[in-house]
C-alpha cells in the first residue's frame, strides 16, 4: 500500500526527517510512537502533501506510485486522508457545503460522477449518526465552536464519508475525553477493511487499546529506530522513551 | 494675478460648457438649488488627491474628460439594452427601468406600483413643481461633496418615491440603471425615497453598461426615513468595465427607524459610492455593508459618513474587499458622534483579501466624538488567503483555486448575509459565485 524510502525532509533549514523507511500493507494498522520532536507530525504532512516542507532525498510510493510530485488535492483523490491534530476552523464555510464540495472534487478527479444530493444527505447522515454527530453541528460552520472532541469526530466523518486508501491520524486521541475516544476509534475501526490501511500517530499507548495495530514503530531524531508488534506499544508505556533518546545522544 | 480658469482641467471646462447648455432645457424646478450646486463644483473643481476626501481616488486625474449628458434612447435600443442587462432579474419586484439615465415607462411597472407606494418621474416632479422635492438632499454633509454637488446640477431624471404611513410594502421596488452606446456619456439619475412613519420598504438597485465605453454614472439615492419605519436597500455595482461610476446614498434617519443598504461592487474601471447617514431621530439603526471583488486596473472606493446628532443611535459598518491582479481598494469611513448623542453605538470595520502581491488597500477610519457616554469602534485587516486553511481544504480533494474561492465566499458571505431579502441575498451570491468564475 504505502512504502516511504529513505525520506530526507527540511523546513528552513532544519532537518526533520532524516532517511525514514517505513512500509504499511494493505489492510495494516501501523503505529507511530515517539518523542516530542521526533518528527511524527512532520511524516503525516508530508504524507499529505503541505508546502512548507522540503523534500531531499527519498521517495512516498502509493501502490508504486510516486506521490511526491503530486499536490495536496491529488493525493486525496488518490487516496491519502490526514485527520488533523488541530482541526481547522473556517468561518462563513458550510459544513455541509464543504463535506460535498470535497466528496464531489475527489469525485471528478477520479472521472466519476458528481453525488446526488439525497444520496449525499443519506450518507452524511448515516455516518453521523455513528460517530454521535449532532445534526445542528452539520449545520454551522465548519469546526466553528465545535468543542476538541467534536472537531475529532468531524474528522473521522470526513474520513467515512471520502472512504480514502491510507489514512494518517496525527494524535487523533489528543484532546478527547474517553467518551470521545471510544466513539472516535470505534469510527476508525469500523472503516478498517481489506484495501484500507492506516497510519495511527500517537504519544500514548492508550488509543492502542481501543484501535488496536498490527505494528508500532518507534521514531525517533527522524527516523524508525524500532519495530514489532502490539506489544511494543505496551513496553514503550512501561519503558518511556529513555532508551530511544540515549541511542540518539550516543 | 493668475487667472483661475487656467488652471482647471479640460473635464472641469467641458463640464462648465455643458451645463451652460443643459441649463437652458431643465425644468424649472429646484433651478435655484441647481445653480448653486453648480457654483459650488465650480470653485472647488474635481477633487484631486490632494483633497483629503478624495486622498485616494484622484477624479481630477481620473476624468480626463467630461462625457455628454446622454439623449433618451431609442425605443428599440432602450429595449434591448434592458433585454441584456440581468443584475437581480429572478428577483419578484416592480421595476423602474432606466436606460441612460432616463426612465423607459415600457421597461417600467409604473402602472403596478404596490398599494401605499407613489412614483412620480423626476422630470414631471420637476416640471410641476412638487412638494417633494423640498425633501431632496436630506443630509447636509453633501453640500460639502463635488460629486453630489455635480448630480444636483445636473440631475435629469429619476423618480420621486413616497410610501404612506404605515404601510408595509411586501413586494420590492426594483431600480434598474442600464447604460449603452458605443461613445461616452455621462448620467445623473437623483431618486428620492420617502418613507413615512412606519412604513417599510424593499428597494434594490443594480447598475450595468457596456464594456469597452468610458461612461460616467453619477447616481444618486436620497432617502428619508420616518420615525420607526424600516427601509432595506441591496444595490449591484456591475457596471461596464471602463466605466467611471460616481454614486452616493444619502440617507437621514428617523426616531427608532432602520436602514439596511448593502452594496456589492464588481464593475468600473473606477467607482466611489458615497454613503451618508444623518441620525436625526433618537434610538435609529444601521446596517451598512460592503462586498467589493476587483481585478487587474480597477479601483473602488467606498466612503462612509454616519452623523450621530440623537440619543442611542445604533449604527454596523461592515465592508469587506477582495482584491485580485493589480486593484486597488479604497474604504474611508467617518463616524460623528455629535455632544446630545449619547449612547450612541458605533462599530465599522473593513477587511481586505489580497489575492496578489500586486493588489492594494487603502483603509481611513475615523472616529469624531463629542459625546462621553458612548461605544465606538473600528477595525480594520488586510492579508493574503490563510495557507494553512488552504491546505486542510486541498487535502481534502479541493483544487487551490476552487479552495481559495471558498475562502473568498466564505470571507464576503459576512457583508452579503446582512441582507433581509432571501431573493437578494441569493442574487448578491450568485455574483460573488460569477465573480470567482469569471476569474477562472
Amino acid at each position: 500500500m504505502l512504502e516511504i524510502k529513505n525520506l530526507v525532509v527540511q523546513i528552513e533549514d532544519n532537518r526533520i526527517l532524516n532517511g525514514l523507511d517505513l512500509t504499511v500493507k494493505d489492510g495494516e494498522v501501523a503505529a507511530i510512537m515517539g518523542p516530542n520532536g521526533s518528527g511524527k507530525s512532520t511524516l503525516s504532512y508530508v504524507i499529505a502533501g503541505k508546502e512548507d516542507y522540503e523534500v531531499l532525498e527519498g521517495e512516498i510510493l502509493l501502490n508504486g506510485e510516486n506521490i511526491l510530485e503530486m499536490g495536496p488535492d491529488e493525493r486525496a483523490a488518490a487516496g491519502i486522508f490526514l485527520a488533523f491534530q488541530y482541526p481547522l476552523e473556517i468561518p462563513g464555510v458550510g459544513t455541509m457545503t464543504f463535506l460535498k464540495a470535497c466528496l464531489n472534487a475527489q469525485r471528478r478527479a477520479r472521472g466519476e460522477s458528481e453525488i446526488s444530493t439525497p444520496d449525499f444527505i443519506r450518507q452524511v447522515n448515516a455516518a453521523a449518526d455513528k460517530l454521535e454527530i449532532n445534526k445542528e453541528m452539520l449545520k454551522r460552520a465548519l469546526n466553528v465552536g465545535f468543542s476538541g472532541g467534536e472537531k475529532k469526530r468531524m474528522e473521522i466523518l470526513q474520513m467515512a464519508l471520502l472512504q480514502p486508501q491510507f489514512c494518517v491520524l496525527d494524535e487523533t486521541d489528543s484532546g478527547l475525553d474517553i467518551d470521545a475516544l471510544r466513539i472516535v476509534s470505534e469510527g476508525v475501526n469500523a472503516l478498517r477493511a481489506e484495501g484500507r490501511s492506516f497510519l495511527v500517530i500517537t504519544h500514548y499507548q492508550r488509543l492502542l487499546n481501543h484501535i488496536v495495530p498490527d505494528t508500532v514503530h518507534v521514531m525517533s531524531q527522524g527516523r524508525i529506530v524500532k519495530s514489532g508488534g502490539k506489544e511494543l506499544a505496551l513496553e514503550l508505556e512501561a519503558s518511556g522513551y529513555a532508551e530511544y533518546r540515549a541511542s540518539e545522544a550516543a | 494675478m493668475a487667472d483661475v480658469t487656467n488652471l482647471r482641467t479640460p473635464a472641469e471646462a467641458g463640464l462648465t460648457k455643458l451645463f451652460e447648455v443643459a441649463r437652458m432645457k431643465f425644468p424649472t424646478g429646484v433651478s435655484i438649488a441647481r445653480e448653486e450646486a453648480f457654483r459650488y463644483f465650480e470653485a472647488v473643481g474635481l477633487p484631486s488627491r490632494r483633497v483629503e476626501a478624495f486622498k485616494y481616488t484622484d477624479l481630477r486625474a481620473a476624468l480626463k474628460e467630461a462625457a455628454p449628458p446622454a439623449e433618451a434612447p431609442p425605443a428599440d435600443a432602450a429595449r434591448a439594452a434592458l433585454e441584456a442587462a440581468k443584475g437581480f432579474s429572478g428577483i419578484e419586484a416592480v421595476r423602474l427601468a432606466f436606460v441612460n439615465g432616463h426612465l423607459v415607462a415600457e421597461g417600467s411597472d409604473l402602472g403596478s406600483v404596490p398599494q401605499g407606494v407613489t412614483v412620480t418621474p423626476l422630470e414631471a416632479a420637476l416640471t410641476n413643481n412638487d412638494p417633494l422635492l423640498a425633501q431632496l438632499a436630506p443630509v447636509a454633509q453633501t453640500r460639502e461633496n463635488p460629486i453630489y454637488q455635480l448630480n444636483a446640477a445636473f440631475m435629469a431624471d429619476g423618480a420621486l418615491i413616497r410610501v404612506a404611513p404605515g404601510a408595509k410594502v411586501a413586494m420590492p421596488l426594483h431600480l434598474r440603471f442600464v447604460g449603452t452606446g458605443s461613445d461616452a456619456f455621462s448620467t445623473a439619475t437623483r431618486v428620492l425615497v420617502v418613507l413615512e412613519e412606519e412604513a417599510e420598504l424593499t428597494l434594490l438597485e443594480t447598475h450595468e453598461g457596456p464594456d469597452g465605453v468610458a461612461y460616467q454614472p453619477n447616481d444618486v439615492l436620497d432617502v428619508v426615513i420616518g420615525d420607526r419605519a424600516r427601509f432595506h436597500h441591496t444595490r449591484l455595482n456591475g457596471e461596464g468595465r471602463e466605466a467611471v461610476a460616481l454614486s452616493t446614498i444619502s440617507a437621514r434617519l428617523g426616531a427608532g427607524s432602520h436602514i439596511e443598504t448593502v452594496n456589492l461592487v464588481t464593475g468600473a474601471v473606477l467607482s466611489r459610492h458615497q454613503i451618508y447617514l444623518y441620525f436625526g431621530g433618537e434610538n435609529a439603526t444601521a446596517t451598512v455593508n460592503g462586498a467589493t471583488m476587483l481585478g487587474n486596473g480597477q479601483l473602488a472606493d467606498s466612503t462612509l459618513l454616519a452623523d450621530h446628532a440623537a440619543v442611542g443611535g445604533v449604527s454596523r459598518e461592515l465592508f469587506k474587499t477582495v482584491i485580485d491582479g493589480d486593484a486597488t481598494g479604497v474604504f474611508q469611513g467617518k463616524i460623528i458622534v455629535e455632544q446630545v448623542a449619547q449612547q450612541t453605538d458605533g462599530k465599522m470595520k473593513s477587511d481586505c483579501l489580497l489575492l496578489t502581491d500586486e493588489g492594494q488597500m487603502m483603509n481611513k477610519p475615523e472616529l469624531e466624538i463629542f459625546a462621553d457616554d458612548v461605544a465606538c469602534g473600528h477595525g480594520a485587516t488586510c492579508g493574503a488567503p490563510d495557507e494553512d486553511l488552504l491546505f486542510y481544504l486541498m487535502a481534502r480533494g479541493l483544487p487551490r483555486q476552487q479552495a481559495e474561492s471558498l475562502l473568498v465566499q466564505a470571507f464576503l458571505g459576512e457583508a452579503v448575509e446582512a441582507v433581509t431579502h432571501e431573493g437578494a441575498r441569493a442574487a448578491l451570491i450568485g455574483e460573488v459565485e460569477a465573480w470567482l468564475a469569471r476569474r477562472g
